[in-house]
């Protein structure tokens, strides 16, 4: 069992231990959808919507699993789940904002191979969270997505008035952003205790 | 269009649309295993095998699955052959499982599968399907070689485990964090647009030539 606190679980997945800068996690949508802040914004909180629920699903999906023995089968079942998931909120954000629907394109079906979203249910089952240990990882894990994802849209924008050579353009930029970001984060380490 | 021999497809991945550096797919398990070498080696052959047998699988399959359902069969598919990966690591090397944790499993999430399946598995026969896989699955793993050992030598001072300059080299440490990830695949991406934008010139300058 492990005696997190939630204060910690929360501070930590948001700041030292954030999903993107430090884990890795979601680097797809980090890269893809930050180029602008009113597309940025939204797509982070459909992904910490889809974080929330998952990690609820994948929670009750694993007690179910251990009590019937069928632990070889987390990978497959909690990739459904989340499947469903994206599903339920691409028709919400289709039904109720449907600009924002056209603007996202493409990386709203995508949430679904994020690996923030598989990771939290995986790492949550790794070091056997309790219920709430794992609510806050999963509401930590989805701030710190979001975070992350408005950070470098911000920076992104500033880009576009700079004078950028023409062999960085592109992909290289936004990596060397993100490495800046995630070493500004890693000033943050000690906070929440441990890591 | 002419149809492109089984070699060219198998060649594709290595280098023409190299996963990481051309396509940029990929990209968590490409920043968090790549500490050293060897974690860069085993998650790159892993993930080939994954991409080459659902590759075969999907290509196999690409009649039977009905259009609506298509990428939701395809994902069990991968998800089938990544837990058999995670549980074959598991029983070949404790200590390598260790080191790559879960991110093994993360291979569901890798971007370079789902596209490859529904992009060229989904609409080709098994043989060609199943090379293209198994080139783009060594291309991946040359990519995570190639930023791996540069982490490595930077971070740890070694390459593959063996210490290279001596006791008094003074590791520089952030290559092995986070960032250093960030900045070394910043660094290929650059070498290879600086490689593009040669071969760009040369080819306009032939172009004048001829005309």
């Amino acid at each position: 069992m492990n005696n997190d606190t939630v204060a910690n679980i929360l501070l930590t997945t948001i700041l030292p231990g954030n999903f993107v800068l430090a884990m890795f996690l979601g680097m797809c949508p980090f890269l893809g959808v930050s180029q602008k802040l009113s597309t940025a914004v939204p797509m982070g909180i459909a992904t910490a919507f889809v974080i929330l629920v998952a990690s609820l699903s994948a929670y009750f999906l694993n007690m179910l699993l251990v009590h019937f023995h069928l632990e070889f089968l987390s990978v497959i079942t909690f990739i459904t789940v989340i499947a469903c998931a994206v599903q339920l909120v691409e028709m919400f954000v289709k039904k109720t904002f449907p600009e924002l629907f056209r603007q996202l394109g493409i990386y709203l079906p995508l949430i679904t191979t994020n690996c923030a979203v598989l990771g939290v249910a995986l790492f949550q089952t790794a070091r056997q969270y309790n219920f709430v240990q794992s609510l806050a990882y999963s509401i930590g894990g989805g701030i710190g997505f979001t975070l992350a994802l408005i950070l470098m849209a911000g920076l992104r924008e500033r880009m576009q008035l700079s004078n950028v050579p023409t062999l960085v353009q592109g992909a290289a930029i936004s990596v060397v952003l993100g490495g800046l970001l995630s070493l500004s984060f890693m000033g943050f380490a000690g906070i929440g205790g441990g890591e | 269009m002419s149809v492109p021999s089984n070699f060219d497809e198998f060649l594709d991945g290595i280098w023409k649309q190299n996963p990481i550096f051309v396509m940029v797919l990929g990209m968590c398990p490409t920043l968090a295993v790549t500490v050293s070498a060897v974690n860069s080696i085993s998650m790159g052959l892993a993930t080939t095998f994954v991409l080459a047998a659902s590759c075969l699988l999907v290509s196999i399959l690409r009649s039977a699955i009905p259009k609506q359902v298509r990428i939701a069969s395809y994902i069990v598919i991968i998800a089938t052959f990544v837990t058999v990966v995670d549980y074959a690591i598991q029983a070949i090397s404790l200590d390598l499982y260790e080191a790559l944790g879960a991110y093994i499993k993360l291979i569901v999430a890798n971007c370079i599968l789902l596209g490859r399946a529904e992009a060229h598995a989904a609409k080709n026969p098994p043989l060609p399907a199943t090379l293209n896989a198994f080139g783009m699955g060594l291309g991946f793993t040359l990519g995570l070689l190639a930023i791996g050992s540069v982490r490595e030598v930077l971070g740890a001072g070694k390459l593959f485990g063996l210490s290279l300059f001596g006791p008094h080299f003074q590791p520089w440490v952030v290559m092995v964090l986070p960032p250093g990830g960030f900045f070394v695949l910043a660094a290929w991406l650059i070498v290879f647009a600086a490689f593009r934008h040669i071969n760009i010139k040369r080819n306009t300058q032939l172009g004048g030539v001829q005309s």
